[in-house]
């Protein structure tokens, strides 16, 4: 009844063009702005901030990155950590070697020496796909990390080879409180997903998707195969080193190699598998069901466990937790193998009929 | 059917009420919060658990000896599998019910202690870091709220040297020696503190790292065998331990030529070992066994009256539990000695437990008192030096329990500490620190 198109024509190309062209779609994307934007900040405490909304909004940016390279164009990687820690060490030597850098530019900085590096780690694309395609990315995870701990001048020869990120400031303003680091993320992710949006449904996007169908035919169509793959890994990795550059500066404040392992990757892959492969909506609902459903496990566990007089120590806690966590992957994988964002569409595709449904 | 769910839910909903209702009154009295970022499973579980196990044994201990002066302690722990994102979150969840009286937090994690100094100096809670790194720390006009006590990794290391330079009649001049370590933060710390060491010395010093998690050192190993070195420092952890003694075996090394740092010399990394690991030493900054009596009062106490928090009470007198008995003892001491200067039988807020930790004195007579003789060296921290001691031990795994072969032994505090300094103000650069006068604390 409330969510159907009926009776909104587009007469220009402009209104037919729109990222979000169903006016319903437009409002409800404008709402949850109006919400993230003024609302959250209003009403959330600091463990929501430093704990739960920063990292869901970064690992959210990780995934919609990696999103765009294997749910779009179809090449499966097990490297993102390893380009968000790219990003990250690129954005803090820009921060720290050159003076009054700007904060944002060592952010983009940071994504686009993670491009760099993807492209360089994309290139055996050009001959192998699937699962070899996977290994050959494996070696940028390894490769990066042992890298970023074998050369000193990479951590500013920090003597640990930890790197402790300076302040995060802007035009005199010091972004300190959880606060505003939140809302600092949240605009930089508000705008890297709706150009992920739009990129996706423009020429660019749909030579990806061409590409992911079958390679062969979109060659034949005139599509550069070449310039289309290795496009998905810069963009794609750009994607990951900025979501990389905020984990280090707005979220944990220091980081060492180690903290980006192939764990970390399998994380963001589990993202997307879970929230929908090829899907910018599956990339959030991903990222929101791998990190938060372990802490609502975490703190609604012992809590339930007192209430029915349970003998859970902390230790079976965590144990019981990881059971429940793998269950429902599964459940969700059999249930809905492409996952939370098509959940979404079939509720959406409901709506259209209600309360009618033929 | 329906109603009779609906019954059960009232049932629920007023026992649920119930129960919430009860809950404030124990409240009541003056209590000090200690959150335990805790990890207890995952890859490092087995040695999470003596230490968090003899840490929690210890305060329950005072709370059933009647408190500090009274004051209840209270504790919570979250789960961290020592993985720093997830020591963030615990931190996060606990801090705002820390923030009225809180204990020192531990959370014998090298990277969650670096995640956490900018967020627990932001929101004034002490953290403790007790033998783990960010060892600049030691600088407390950088660092105030963060305290590496006891010792660090460098000081250990020129302590181990210090040691091998008395059983060689003083000097080492000639010598090789070879430093392998866990490539990570933890092993890179004593780097430094080494070369600063081998100039002074004289002794060739040759750097062999191993990629975590180091289940494989052959390569390693064979070229420990084509440099005949002197001694073998081996700064692992968990498997890599276990697996450099095995190695060492193979290859014909003497393991009573191989020096482990504190983390390479508990029963977990030399029993696996089996005989491989027989003469092999480590440094440790408490000794092991049940000979202390605290530790056999702890056991007396607490788990005679059944309130015991280890399930396998075989890990009781371990290196690793006896630590998390120290760390305890420290933690509990620096509240008494807040409370001494600000009111006895008070919680302390998080600026008097501060002052606590920045003016702890513990005498050989207070660790006597305590009962605590002999289990760790003596500490005296300033706003100067948050570490307090710098002093080890060496001990010799003899097959079956850890035998302390010297007295404390102090590193070169006159070259190590100034390595410190300079890193702290290197650190107080980049952050842009306003270090303080401590000159003017009192």
């Amino acid at each position: 009844m409330f969510y159907r198109e009926t009776g909104q024509f587009k007469t220009s190309y402009a209104a037919d063009q729109q990222i979000f062209p169903i006016r319903q779609d437009r409002v409800g994307v404008i709402l949850l702005l109006l919400v993230a934007f003024i609302v959250v900040p209003l009403v959330a405490g600091s463990y929501w901030f430093n704990a739960i909304l920063i990292p869901f909004l970064i690992f959210a940016l990780a995934a919609l990155g990696l999103n765009i390279l294997t749910g779009y164009a179809g090449q499966l990687s097990l490297g993102s950590a390893a380009f968000m820690a790219v990003g990250a060490y690129a954005a803090y030597n820009f921060q720290v070697r050159v003076e009054g850098m700007p904060i944002l530019v060592s952010f983009l900085l940071g994504g686009l020496t993670a491009a760099g590096v993807g492209i360089l780690f994309g290139l055996p694309s050009l001959r192998i796909k699937g699962f070899y395609l996977a290994v050959a990315t494996l070696a940028a995870q390894f490769f990066i990390v042992w890298c970023l701990t074998k050369f000193p001048y990479l951590s500013n020869y920090s003597s640990s080879g930890v790197i402790s990120v300076p302040g995060v400031e802007m035009a005199g303003f010091t972004f300190d409180t959880p606060q505003s680091r939140y809302l600092l993320v949240l605009s930089i992710v508000t705008v890297l997903a709706l150009l992920a949006k739009n990129m996706v449904r423009s020429t660019t996007g749909r030579a990806w998707m061409a590409v992911r169908d079958m390679d062969v035919a979109a060659e034949v169509i005139g599509i550069r195969l070449m310039h289309t793959k290795l496009l998905a890994f810069a963009v794609s990795s750009f994607y990951c080193g900025v979501a990389g550059a905020l984990y280090a500066f707005l979220y944990l404040g220091s980081v060492e190699p180690d903290g980006f392992s192939l764990d970390l990757s399998f994380k963001i892959l589990f993202m997307i598998i879970v929230g929908g492969v090829g899907s910018i909506l599956g990339s959030f609902l991903g990222a929101a069901f791998i990190l938060l459903l372990p802490i609502f496990l975490d703190i609604s566990l012992p809590w339930l466990s007192e209430l029915l007089h349970l003998p859970f120590d902390g230790a079976t806690v965590s144990h019981i937790q990881l059971m429940i966590f793998g269950a429902l992957i599964m459940f969700f994988l059999i249930v809905e193998p492409h996952g939370l964002a098509r959940l979404w569409q079939i509720g959406k595709e409901k709506l259209r009929l209600w309360p009618f449904p033929h | 059917m329906i109603n009779k769910f609906k019954q059960l839910a009232i049932a629920a909903s007023v026992a649920a009420a119930c129960l919430g209702a009860t809950l404030p009154s124990a409240y009541a009295a003056e209590e000090q919060f200690f959150m335990l970022p805790s990890y207890r499973v995952g890859p490092y579980g087995a040695n999470g658990q003596s230490f968090y196990g003899g840490f929690i044994d210890y305060l329950q201990y005072v709370n059933m000896k009647g408190g500090i002066d009274g004051v209840q302690i209270t504790w919570e722990e979250c789960e961290t599998e020592y993985n720093n994102a997830k020591g963030v979150e615990c931190y996060e969840r606990m801090k705002a019910k820390a923030q009225k009286a809180p204990g020192p937090i531990h959370t014998m994690s090298t990277g969650i202690s670096y995640a956490l100094v900018d967020k627990a100096t932001a929101d004034k809670l002490p953290l403790a870091m007790m033998g783990y790194g960010l060892t600049s720390a030691v600088d407390g006009s950088v660092f105030p709220w963060a305290f590496p006590l006891v010792t660090t990794y460098q000081m250990q290391a020129s302590a181990i040297i210090k040691f091998m330079k008395d059983k060689n009649g003083g000097s080492l001049a000639g010598k090789k020696i070879v430093h392998l370590y866990h490539d990570s933060a933890y092993g890179k710390e004593p780097i430094l503190a080494l070369q600063a060491e081998s100039k002074l010395n004289k002794f060739e010093l040759i750097e062999i790292p191993v990629a975590h998690p180091g289940n494989e050192q052959g390569a390693q190993w064979q070229r420990i065998r084509q440099e005949k070195p002197d001694y073998v420092i081996l700064w692992g952890w968990g498997v890599m331990n276990m697996t450099a003694l095995k190695t060492a075996q193979k290859m014909g090394f003497p393991r009573d030529k191989m020096i482990g740092s504190w983390w390479a010399g508990s029963e977990e990394d030399v029993i696996p070992a089996g005989d491989a690991a027989k003469g092999y030493m480590s440094a440790t900054w408490n000794v092991s066994g049940k000979a202390v009596p605290l530790i056999a009062d702890i056991e007396k106490t607490v788990y005679g009256g059944g309130k015991g928090n280890l399930k396998d009470t075989s890990k009781l007198g371990t290196i690793l539990y006896n630590r998390g008995v120290s760390a305890a003892v420290l933690s509990v001491e620096a509240i008494r000695a807040a409370q001494a200067k600000y009111g006895k039988g008070k919680a302390m807020g998080p600026d008097q437990v501060r002052w606590g930790l920045e003016n702890l004195n513990i005498t050989e007579a207070r660790l006597k008192a305590l009962g605590a003789t002999g289990l760790l060296p003596d500490v005296k921290t300033s706003c100067d030096n948050h570490e307090g001691s710098g002093k080890v031990k060496m001990q010799q795994w003899d097959g079956a329990k850890w035998v302390p072969l010297t007295d404390w032994i102090e590193g070169n505090k006159a070259l190590i500490h100034p390595l410190f300094k300079a890193d702290a103000a290197k650190f107080a650069k980049e952050k842009g620190i306003t270090p303080r006068d401590c000159s003017k604390e009192k």
